[in-house]
């Protein structure tokens, strides 16, 4: 099959899920990956699936998701070891404190209740906790699942309902004619009406050629795990600061290993298409992930890892129709927080692709926000 | 029971004592951690994931299969640390959260 | 940061970081050598702890005047290089070497870098080999060298290769009853590789003579055999085992020291960018470097079986030649004879080797019918049967998805152990070509780094 309603290009989160949902909308899907299903960002991230923190228009957006994730078994077959452990984000200082405490009021008005617990109440349920955390922020629903496994899920369960799948399709160009995209990748051509352009942080080069430059700069954050330790740490958990070097966060998985990442970031490549993990940013996130939860400090690190991310100017994607082209629509740039996402772009963009209304909220994220020139 | 390593030269060096899981026992200066053990006993650890006791494999800090708790919280790759006298190790449950 | 010691560093003081080292030395430099462990010697010359009395002759045998000659040459080394025990190299960025040394963190610039890392056992799992009382075979000699102790007062040798039957004559020595040398190789392969096996007279008859001494003390010897399974509740019972004839035996033991050969310990080598190959006849991706041990990487060096497995002498003569290079790709001169002596000696080792891959393959044929329930990677715990389900219903089709989809690997050691044996597995359960099932991607740290680490002051 070399036509369809939908070719996506990009088969990382936001491409498999998108493939998966419009097939369940009933619509003819080809995608298009370059290198193997998420193996990019989608299968190198933390493995996140964190609501609070977030960018608040950005809420029914990952309310849709969550819904998916606590469903996936249901939905996909499958579910990526996906674990409802609740998420904390903890303050130690006072400003940062006052922080959780107005974006807690605030979200609550986007649908998301979050808990603050001090003092005693933070030392009981959480024992494990540093005593010089302040206040934690205790979002009960949310929690993590394995990136290695939720993209190529996606594409089984997409492959499964009748989508098309190409891996090593690097596409090399793609030219409008009269009804359809014509898309040229290192396999032969394939053509559609309908084209998503999904391809993460590579996503900008594509939009450019289409006449729409957006401002958007590949980076990689930095991972590493530890060795397994029986299972006692359920909540993800990170430290909410705006000094950059202090943001490290962390979570056990059920096997025991704790994966950890944050801090500063080292330097992606769009062209060799690799994220080199700078080692001295791991030694850089020890002092805080030793004060995020004294105990780890005992524990050694057995692997570190990075991904290619693609980070826009002002910290949120590019999700939605395109501004000049007819037919052309846009799921990238995703800026580190794109994993709890996934499923709902992928329900969200199938919607609107189908028929023409998103269902919840999404012009934030529309391209048109860079035409009038890149935000001050 | 036995241990699983067994003395067959050397035998002459001067005795220390340390405790495993409790229990003292007697090791010869010289000794790593990990002979000191297993001439004692038949375990290092239990596998994470239920699989069973380990008591290491390589003998030359490759595999990483005989790390060990001491009682104050630090670990141990027994194969290449020295045991010293007064040393407190855990082969059982952690000291951990 | 200031480049120290001239900038040049060697890892890993075996045979072939020291002599490398002395070569430098010879030519005036300073360099920084640093090793893991407490005491240089590296594996076949592991020195035994302060306080141990045996003589070399006792420890390393027909070795033991190169032993003796190394030790001596590593000792008159201390002053003269920036000596660095104790200390693991983790990770590589940039130019430098980050270094850890019981805690305490250091960057150590180079201009030039010779990774002298060893090898360490190849491993075929078997049901059973987590078992307490298996070690590796390289770990019951460890045992018996550096710690005067057995893994067993009946033990079963089991693998391929020439330490092997060393071991079970090493242990036949020390006064244990070894209850059996089961060997996975036919002997048909020894006859058809003498012709490259005589290459070293010497080794090839010290071969034959631990073999015939340990059949005259009534040891049994079994080739062609296939390995089934370790028996036992907390501890070692008994190898089952099939011989060539198809009839199954069970060897009561209380302890089994297992390997098939070794395998190069390569991950800095990887972390410095270094180009690999597969290599056809050692079954293994190995890093690629001109005969004189240059990387692919300018300024990186490789020598020693962390190169290429050619064994001790071959170390040596490797660090030399490679340090060799070193110096002359910085400019100095360096003497064409001494560089060309050391190129052909290496040769004849590098042919003797060739017979020993000839004689003793790896068992890649066990892989295939290695049952589902039996432990592949023995830090994650995952099975045969999982990591056939990746290669198969996930669709995996090399190493790395299937580690990442499988956790195969991804354990404590890094893959050190189960490596090439999972690539085998994968590669039997795919039917593809074992260098179509690539390898496993190195990551830092190479061996785990403590979260406790901290600045050296
Ligand atoms: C290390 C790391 C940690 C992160 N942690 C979290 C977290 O904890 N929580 C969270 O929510 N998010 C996290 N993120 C962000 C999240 O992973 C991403 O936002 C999300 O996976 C993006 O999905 P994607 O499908 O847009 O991109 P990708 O997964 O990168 O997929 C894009 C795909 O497009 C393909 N492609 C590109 N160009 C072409 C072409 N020309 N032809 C064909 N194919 C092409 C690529 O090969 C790639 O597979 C993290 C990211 C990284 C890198
Ligand atoms: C158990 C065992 C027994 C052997 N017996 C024989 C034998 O009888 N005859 C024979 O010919 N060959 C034998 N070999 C092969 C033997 O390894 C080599 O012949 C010889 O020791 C190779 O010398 P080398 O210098 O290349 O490596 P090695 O002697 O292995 O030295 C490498 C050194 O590098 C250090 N190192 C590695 N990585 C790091 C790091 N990241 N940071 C710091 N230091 C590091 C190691 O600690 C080690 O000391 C044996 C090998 C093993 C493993």
């Amino acid at each position: 099959m070399t036509q369809a309603d939908v070719i996506i290009v990009g088969g990382g989160l936001m491409g498999t899920a998108s493939a998966f949902f419009l097939r369940q909308r009933g619509l003819s899907v080809i995608l298009l990956e370059r290198d193997l299903v998420g193996s990019h960002a989608s299968g190198t991230n933390f493995g996140n699936v964190r609501r609070q923190g977030r960018f608040l228009p950005q809420l029914p957006l990952a309310n849709r998701s969550r819904a998916i994730w606590g469903d996936l078994p249901g939905i996909i077959g499958e579910d990526s070891e996906f674990l409802p452990s609740g998420h904390l984000r903890i303050a130690f200082r006072e400003e940062d404190e006052a922080r959780l405490v107005a974006h807690a009021a605030a979200a609550r008005e986007w649908g998301l209740d979050l808990d603050l617990i001090t003092g005693n109440a933070l030392r009981d349920r959480f024992p494990y906790l540093s005593p010089s955390a302040r206040m934690a922020s205790h979002s009960p629903l949310d929690g993590h699942a394995n990136p290695r496994l939720a993209a190529p899920a996606f594409a089984r369960a997409a492959r499964r309902a009748g989508a098309v799948l190409h891996e090593g399709a690097a596409v090399l160009g793609i030219v409008k004619s009269a009804e359809d995209f014509v898309v040229e990748t290192a396999i032969g051509a394939f053509r559609a009406p309908l084209l998503q352009i999904s391809a993460g942080a590579w996503g900008g080069r594509i939009a450019a050629a289409f006449g729409e430059p957006v401002p958007i700069t590949p980076a990689a954050p930095q991972m590493g795990v530890t060795e397994p330790m029986p299972y006692r740490i359920a909540p993800v958990m990170g430290i909410a600061t705006t000094v950059k070097e202090e943001g490290v966060y962390l979570r056990q998985v059920k096997r025991g290993n704790i994966v950890f990442g944050g801090g500063a970031r080292s330097e992606a490549s769009l062209d060799t298409r690799r994220a080199r993990l700078d080692p001295l940013n791991t030694l850089a996130q020890l002092p805080h992930l030793a004060r995020l939860l004294p105990p780890i400090r005992a524990l050694s690190i057995i692997r570190t890892w990075s991904g290619v991310e693609g980070y826009m100017a002002d910290d949120i994607p590019v999700m939605g129709p395109s501004g000049k082209v007819t037919g052309l629509f846009y799921a990238f740039g995703f800026c580190g927080h794109g994993f709890q996402l996934g499923p709902g772009v992928g329900a969200t963009m199938a919607e609107l692709i189908a028929t023409g209304h998103a269902g919840i909220p999404i012009e934030p994220f529309h391209i048109s926000r860079f035409a009038q020139g890149p935000p001050g | 029971m036995t241990g699983l390593l067994h003395r067959v030269a050397e035998a002459d060096r001067p005795p220390i004592r340390l405790s495993v899981d409790g229990r003292e026992i007697t090791a010869l200066a010289g000794d790593t951690l990990l002979t000191a053990l297993l001439v004692a006993g038949a375990r290092l650890r239990d596998s994470e994931f239920g699989d069973g006791t380990r008591a290491g494999f390589c003998l030359m800090g490759a595999c990483q299969d005989c790390w060990v708790w001491t009682e104050a919280g630090a670990r141990l790759r027994a194969c290449s640390t020295p045991a010293e006298p007064g040393m407190r190790i855990l082969t059982g449950a952690a000291p951990w959260p | 940061m200031a480049v120290t010691g001239d900038g040049v560093i060697v890892v890993g003081a075996g045979p072939a970081g020291i002599r490398a080292a002395e070569r430098l030395v010879a030519a005036g430099i300073r360099p920084t050598v640093v090793e893991e462990s407490a005491r240089d010697g590296g594996q076949i010359y592991r020195r035994q702890p302060e306080g141990f009395r045996r003589p070399p002759e006792a420890l390393y045998g027909a070795d033991s005047a190169k032993a003796r000659a190394l030790h001596e040459a590593a000792q008159a080394l201390h002053p003269r290089v920036d000596w660095r025990p104790g200390t693991l190299v983790w990770a590589i960025r940039d130019g430098t070497l980050l270094v850890n040394r019981a805690g305490q963190h250091e960057a150590l610039p180079f201009r030039h870098l010779i990774l002298a890392t060893g090898a360490t056992d190849r491993i075929m799992p078997l049901p059973g080999w987590t078992l307490p009382g298996v070690t590796s075979l390289g770990g019951a000699q460890i045992a018996l060298k550096a710690q005067g102790c057995v893994i067993g007062r009946e033990p079963v040798f089991l693998g391929t290769g020439p330490l092997l039957y060393l071991v079970a004559w090493q242990y036949l020595k020390a006064g244990v009853a070894v209850r059996g040398v089961l060997d996975t190789s036919a002997f048909a392969k020894r006859v058809l590789a003498a012709p490259w096996l005589a290459a070293r007279p010497g080794l090839l008859a010290r071969g034959l003579a631990y073999t015939a001494a340990l059949r005259r003390a009534g040891v049994r010897i079994a080739t062609n055999i296939t390995p089934l399974e370790v028996e036992g509740e907390d501890r070692v019972a008994a190898l089952r085992w099939r011989d060539a004839a198809g009839v199954e035996h069970r060897a009561a033991c209380d302890g089994i020291g297992m390997g098939y050969g070794l395998r190069p310990e390569t991950q800095l080598a990887d972390l410095a960018g270094c180009a690999f190959a597969f290599d056809g006849g050692a079954r293994l991706w190995l890093p690629v470097t001109d005969g004189d041990g240059r990387s692919s990487v300018p300024c990186v060096y490789l020598a020693g079986d962390g190169a290429q497995i050619r064994g001790a002498d071959a170390a040596e003569l490797a660090g030399r030649l490679a340090a060799c290079a070193a110096l002359r790709d910085s400019g100095r001169a360096v003497d064409e004879l001494e560089m060309a002596t050391l190129r052909r000696r290496l040769a004849g080792m590098t042919r003797f080797r060739r017979g020993l891959e000839r004689a003793f393959p790896y068992p890649a044929h066990l892989a295939a019918d290695l049952p589902d329930e039996t432990l592949v990677c023995r830090c994650e715990a995952i099975t045969a049967g999982a990591l056939r389900q990746a290669g198969g219903e996930y669709g995996a089709a090399e190493v790395n998805r299937a580690k990442a989809f499988s956790r195969t690997g991804m354990g404590r050691c890094q893959g050190r152990m189960c490596g090439p044996a999972a690539a085998e597995v994968l590669a039997a359960a795919r039917g593809i070509p074992m260098a179509q099932a690539g390898r496993l991607r190195g990551a830092a740290p190479v061996k785990p780094l403590p979260l406790a680490t901290e600045a050296a002051p």
